[in-house]
């Protein structure tokens, strides 16, 4: 079942179509990638989908029912990229009042912070204010206080900027386990390495449209460039057939080829057998996620110029 | 529990949890007090005596210009403009077509200028005695007799008496309506700058933090702006509340250290009919007066508007400060520029009130106190003078009316600009702009 449809969904602000047109629907119990350049319209998106904006066009549909904020937003959390705390209050107090705002009572949000205080190591701080937290320190306490109320769907803006590897890790880690608990989360980022770990499915954007949607190996399939690397033991002979082209000769023995077309990986390994070359790998190279990302995105003019938007001045 | 209720709270408790909330309300009143006491003291102990010699050879000041506590006069005959001060005297006073005043007016040499005080005495002395002089020459009559008869027609007691259509008398006192005016006006416009400023830091803070767009994707935009407005509201009232306890416990402390015989003569005189006490000093028929017409003004009702006014005020710029600071990024100038719009009514109408207070019945004063841009101000100012005579019922009820229609007209155009501004970053938008928003 889908825990999330959009519908055509346009918000189109004074100088730009910041959303124009983007469907997707979001199985429930996945972790979904939202992929963008800064200023495609990711952030708009999310604030659609959280209730903060309302769409000019299209529709939302929340577990098979038209979205409600008012009742559905205490069944979603959300970390925006623009996100920040209270400098002079108290960990503590801070993480009790962002809990009764998602709707908790005291006494649920008071169970719930001591679960992931002692889960996350952060029970001495609770007395402190956030002023005396590093980057990465209050980074935590954000993504605690946006799952604290075990939200059905997470959003999480760029949950990773500014953390260190290990802290990444330990979110990270948190995540899969929330994914596993049966949460759904909408990942939203311009680092493709971390999706390309993460997530089940993504869609990405440029310019306010939808410019790939799949799973990610589907999508790694689809921008495939029948890329294989082989490895020898010594340097290969005659590495000259129709069946496929020599892209680069590595220097541990090993030779990047690009299978033509009408072409198998049996037809290149067949040739390399014939010329009596003992080999020792043989894997196909598919496409960073990144490299698709710069293939689409690049050559497109940056986004958010300023266009004009239809019927707006 | 209510979300709005939460922010409200939040809002009130780290407010009054703070160290500089607890040290202003409570060194507030202290230094009002200690600042008014400092304000009589100096006064009191500056009020020096002057001496004045006076050369006076033809005789024209002799039985009619007279020492009084603030100048004495020495006629001297061995004083002049060089010697003066060496002989202890503060200025020498030349009758005209004297010896050293060849000229038909009269001087006064001094080193250092006098006092405004000393200056307006003196000049009050002289032509009181020139005038004693010339009606006593004319008419043949005592000097001293002049004197007398003068003071009596000064000291006739002039009572002010309002009536109302039921024909009862009330005493009225400019003086005391008119202060009572002034400080509760002042009171306002201070506040309404105090806790307007405070409403626009607290949303400039949310927007700057970036914690608004975790808030709002929790409560709607409008009840953390209400939620904000309410909170610091009630931290204003917490204040005014302290505030009036203290001032009254510590004017009740003050009043226990007048001495009982100067409470006893009060009293006697507020028995007596006014003008005719001549056995009791001119400050204690004062006092006398100020008491009684503080006694004839309506506290309950004083203190009634006030709360309404303050707060109805405060709700109606607060929004509009909430407004700007949802508009403005970090940028202090920026803000400053945007609040502009929203300071001038308030100062226009403090200056109403300062004029009204001369005339609460005018026709500006009237008008000023019934549109909302002002009426927290003028209409406090004006309160004091009396319900119903100065300020009808229909007056009252219409600005208070006019002033809770105005403040849900501010909530309501402020929560339209502040549910796009406060996530909106990057550059201020113009005004161009902030009403396109009005319009979505």
């Amino acid at each position: 079942m889908n825990l999330l449809e959009a519908n055509h969904l346009k918000k189109y602000f004074a100088t730009q179509k910041a959303v124009d047109d983007i469907s997707f629907s979001i199985e429930a119990g996945s972790i979904f990638g939202l992929l963008g350049p800064n200023g495609a319209g990711k952030t708009t998106l999310l604030r659609m989908i959280t209730g903060i904006f309302y769409p000019d066009e299209g529709s939302i549909f929340f577990e098979g029912k038209a979205f409600d904020p008012t009742k559905d937003l205490a069944k979603i959390g959300y970390m925006p990229e623009e996100r920040g705390l209270y400098k002079k209050m108290k960990i503590g107090e801070q993480a009790l009042y962002l809990a009764q705002l998602r709707g908790l009572s005291k006494s649920e949000a008071m169970a719930g912070i001591k679960k992931w205080f002692e889960k996350l190591e952060m029970q001495s701080w609770w007395n402190k204010k956030v002023e005396d937290l590093s980057k990465g320190m209050s980074q935590k306490l954000q993504f605690v206080t946006t799952v604290l109320h075990q939200p059905k769907l997470i959003i999480l803006d760029e949950p990773f900027s500014g953390l260190d590897p290990v802290n990444s890790n330990i979110i990270k880690d948190e995540i899969y386990n929330l994914a596993r608990g049966g949460a759904t989360i909408i990942f939203s980022t311009h680092r493709m390495e971390q999706v390309e770990e993460i997530c089940d499915h993504i869609i990405l954007v440029n310019k306010g449209q939808k410019i790939l949607d799949g799973s990610v190996k589907n999508v790694k399939q689809q921008f495939k460039q029948h890329l294989f690397r082989i490895g020898f033991e010594s340097e290969a002979n005659g590495p000259i057939s129709s069946a496929f082209e020599v892209i680069k000769n590595n220097p541990d023995h090993s030779l990047t080829v690009r299978i033509n077309e009408g072409h198998s990986p049996n037809d290149v390994l067949h040739h390399f057998l014939q010329q009596g070359d003992s080999i020792i790998s043989f894997n196909e190279i598919l496409p960073s996620l990144n490299d698709i990302f710069i293939q689409l995105v690049e050559g497109t003019a940056p986004s958010r110029q300023f266009q004009r938007a239809n019927g707006e001045w | 529990m209510n979300k709005t209720l939460l922010i409200i709270q939040r809002e009130y408790l780290s407010r009054v949890r703070k160290k500089t909330f607890i040290l202003s309300t409570i060194l507030t009143p202290l230094l009002f007090v200690g600042l008014i006491a400092a304000v009589v003291a100096i006064t009191v102990n500056n009020a020096t005596n002057e001496k004045v010699a006076v050369v006076d050879p033809g005789g024209i000041f002799k039985y009619s210009l007279q020492s009084s506590e603030q100048v004495t006069y020495d006629f001297r005959k061995d004083v002049d403009t060089s010697n003066f001060s060496s002989k202890g005297y503060s200025a020498v006073l030349l009758a005209p077509n004297s010896e050293m005043n060849k000229s038909s007016n009269f001087k006064i040499v001094s080193h250092k200028s006098l006092s405004r005080f000393a200056n307006d005495r003196i000049h009050d002395d002289i032509s009181k005695a020139l005038e004693n002089n010339l009606i006593s020459q004319q008419l043949k009559i005592d000097p001293l007799l002049i004197d007398s008869l003068k003071h009596q027609a000064e000291h006739v007691g002039i009572e002010a008496v309002k009536t109302d259509e039921s024909g009862n008398l009330s005493n009225s006192n400019f003086d005391v309506a008119s202060g009572i005016g002034y400080v509760t006006g002042f009171l306002i416009y201070i506040t309404l700058f105090i806790y307007g400023v405070m409403v626009m830091r607290g949303v400039m803070e949310e927007k700057t933090n970036r914690i608004a767009e975790v808030i709002v994707s929790s409560v709607k935009p409008f009840q953390l702006m209400l939620g904000k407005i309410i909170g610091i509201g009630a931290v204003g009232l917490t204040q005014f509340l302290i505030w009036i306890v203290l001032i009254s416990s510590l004017s009740a402390l003050a009043a226990s250290f007048i001495p009982p015989d100067v409470l006893q003569q009060v009293h006697d005189a507020q028995q007596q009919i006014p003008g005719s006490a001549t056995q009791t000093s001119e400050a204690i028929n004062k006092l006398a007066s100020a008491q009684q017409s503080l006694a004839t003004i309506n506290w309950g009702l004083l203190v009634a508007c006030f709360i309404f006014y303050f707060l109805g005020g405060y709700l109606f710029y607060a929004a509009l400060f909430a407004a700007v600071g949802s508009a403005v990024n970090e940028d202090a100038q920026d803000a400053q520029s945007l609040t502009f719009p929203i300071t001038i009514p308030i100062i226009l109408g403090i200056i109403i009130m300062i004029n009204s207070i001369n005339d609460p019945g005018s026709s500006l004063a009237t008008w000023a106190s019934i549109i909302p841009f002002f009426s927290p101000i003028v209409m406090m100012s004006r309160i004091p003078f009396g319900v119903p005579d100065t300020v009808p019922y229909w007056q009252l009820g219409l600005s208070m009316i006019l002033l809770i229609l105005g403040f849900l007209f501010t909530t309501w155009v402020s929560a339209k600009i502040y549910r796009t501004g406060i996530l909106m970053y990057g550059k201020k938008p113009t005004w161009k702009e902030m009403i396109k928003w009005l319009t979505r």
